[in-house]
């Protein structure tokens, strides 16, 4: 009996330091300097993001038209806008937006372009070919031209452009995942998975893409830094967000008149874009090293 | 129940060889050409042979894991050959394999009891209770404790993970296996321990194995036959102890003198093979081994000699001995 206890502690023991792929990987991201700093500019926008309401000292959408293109002091750390608004306030809630944005096109390619790349990749022979070729089409397309031909087709809007971005972005996950896979299924593990009957799809599932993640996951962490880039591209150009939202882009659009007279309007949320799309960079970068340490030594 | 459980008959496989700025084939690696032998119930068939000879590939192709050229492959009486993988399906139950590369053969992101319940799932066999409990009675069976049932492959060393993964072919209780070098890549203590816990499975649930090595101390030990393969050929079939004790083949021959023999005094009596082993992608006509071979004559370059049996159960495929016989 006390040996069955004790048997029973060592399993709990050994579950718990079992679980280290992820801790070892966290901790070696947690070495790298540079990306400490995406971590840390990445769950700022996150809370940013969350507790908007909380911490900005303004209604975002609503001026005082007296105040207008008021120059940055204590009542307005970052100025106001040329309707009065208090662009600290905006940049705050537009951290709602590029979230936002950054998820649910990151999201649209991801599950699109890992499909077609884990078929592709998985099956080879003729669908690979046509698969890659078609790729290859969309690869060819300037890419924000692109991302404009179909907001003009939809119509713009802020949904709209998250749709053509994430579209846009299909083809480098379809590469990224196509190439993990064809380096993943040479492995024995997966012949192992096919002698004892494995159904194509559950060794796809099980085998395959679970041991392809890192390179999705570094792709898609920089991938959402791109897609605010674009978003923010696309609002700019009057394809995106509509007025009164407080998106970076459209803040740029809006502020781009009075640039001569009042820089801040165009300065505050261009470096907020800038700090954004750099954290998620440094954090995608840190991250192919921490999943990958054979890569690094 | 037919007299064999697994017979190969005539089995090739080629892979093509592709070259050119516009894709064509330019040839075939002839991996296995034209192999036939038969293993009994409750036996272990040794293949032997250099690396490249195609005995891995021979492997695959009884598992079809690889689709073979051409030939028949029939296990218990029946034909294998022509299955869909759906088809194929109940048969997974009844062959397994243990492969060479313990590192390479276990899922890194699957503990180790997803690795042995997934055949169980798969094959629809037991419930989630009974499979539980089957993962830990393999799991001693094959000498590992409990608790390591939650560990991820890469907290064990080699031979613990070659435990593992027979453990997983174990896990559907087939009739046959095939051991693809599962104890290369171990340590030589290690490869000891594992070949003795392959013995006893074999015993306790009555496994047929076959049986891939290139090392012929490892295969004498646990062999009841022996098949010798050479550049995808088998050249000599027979009871470990008559190929032991008389190798007909050159090639055997000059196999079994390179076993070390840990006795400084006894002196030895090498032969030594001229040459390396010829391209599998252009073989040499006639026997594969003819331009290695001391005792070559005309013949041997021109016609394949074909495996025929020169004493009982002790084949051989040799111009020298079908002369003899015929003379």
């Amino acid at each position: 009996m006390d040996t069955q206890i004790a048997a029973k502690k060592s399993v709990n023991q050994q579950a718990n330091q079992s679980r280290g792929i992820w801790a070892d990987s966290f901790s070696r991201l947690l070495r790298q300097k540079s990306a400490i700093f995406g971590l840390i500019i990445v769950v700022t926008l996150i809370c940013a993001a969350l507790f908007a309401p909380y911490i900005a000292p303004y209604n975002p959408e609503k001026g005082i038209l007296g105040d207008r293109l008021q120059a940055p002091s204590e009542g307005h750390w970052f100025g106001t806008d040329s309707q009065g608004r208090d662009i600290l306030s905006r940049i705050i809630f537009g951290s709602r937006i590029s979230i936002q944005i950054g998820i649910i096109t990151v999201g649209i390619s991801l599950v699109v372009g890992t499909f077609m790349g884990a078929l592709s990749g998985y099956f080879g022979g003729v669908l690979d070919l046509l698969v890659m070729r078609f790729i290859d089409i969309m690869m060819a397309f300037p890419y924000i031209l692109l991302a404009i031909a179909i907001t003009a087709v939809l119509g713009p809007s802020l949904v709209n452009a998250m749709i053509a971005i994430g579209i846009v972005g299909i083809p480098i996950y379809a590469r990224v995942v196509r190439g993990a896979v064809l380096s993943v299924k040479e492995n024995e593990y997966v012949e192992a998975a096919r002698a004892v009957g494995c159904s194509k799809s559950r060794i796809i599932w099980r085998h395959v893409l679970p041991n392809c993640i890192a390179p999705i996951i570094v792709q898609a962490t920089l991938g959402i830094g791109t897609a605010i880039l674009d978003s923010a591209g696309l609002s700019f150009l009057g394809l995106g967000a509509r007025p009164p939202k407080s998106e970076w882009g459209l803040m740029l659009n809006q502020g781009k008149d009075s640039l001569q007279t009042a820089p801040w309007a165009v300065m505050f949320p261009g470096l907020a874009i800038l700090l954004v799309v750099l954290g998620f960079n440094l954090l995608g970068d840190g991250l192919r090293d921490a999943l990958d340490p054979k890569l690094k030594e | 129940m037919a007299e064999y459980l697994m017979e190969i008959k005539n089995l090739k496989k080629y892979f093509p060889v592709i070259k050119g700025i516009i894709p064509r084939q330019a040839g075939s690696v002839k991996a296995v050409d034209g192999v036939s032998f038969a293993v009994k119930a409750g036996e272990t068939l040794g293949l032997v042979g250099e690396s490249g000879c195609g005995k891995s590939t021979t492997g695959r192709l009884l598992l079809r894991l690889l689709e073979p050229t051409s030939g028949q492959i029939y296990f218990d009486g029946k034909e294998i050959t022509k299955l869909n993988e759906k088809e194929m399906r109940p048969l997974r139950k009844e062959l397994q394999i243990v492969f060479q590369d313990p590192y390479a053969s276990l899922n890194p992101r699957m503990t180790v009891e997803e690795i042995i319940i997934e055949p169980m799932r798969v094959n629809r066999i037991g419930d989630k209770r009974t499979r539980g409990k089957r993962v830990l009675e393999l799991l001693n069976v094959v000498g590992l404790a409990n608790y390591h049932a939650q560990r991820y492959p890469h907290e064990f060393s080699g031979g613990q993970r070659q435990r593992i993964g027979i453990a997983r072919a174990l896990a559907v209780n087939p009739k046959l296996i095939v051991c693809d070098e599962p104890v290369s890549a171990l340590d030589v203590s290690i490869q000891a321990q594992v070949i003795n816990l392959l013995e006893d499975l074999q015993k306790e649930f009555g496994l047929t194995y076959v049986f891939i090595a290139h090392d012929l101390s490892v295969i004498r030990h646990i062999s009841t036959r022996v098949a010798v393969m050479y550049l995808g050929r088998i050249v000599e079939l027979a009871s470990y102890i008559e190929l032991y004790q008389q190798p007909q083949h050159p090639y055997t021959q000059a196999l079994l003198s390179a076993i070390p023999i840990p006795d400084p005094k006894k002196s030895k009596n090498r032969i030594i093979i001229r040459g390396d082993v010829p391209s599998p992608i252009n073989p040499p006509d006639g026997c594969h081994f003819h331009n290695r071979c001391k005792y070559a004559f005309d013949i041997c370059r021109v016609e394949r000699p074909e495996l025929q049996e020169i004493r009982k159960d002790h084949w051989a495929a040799c111009h020298l001995h079908q002369a003899s016989q015929t003379a």
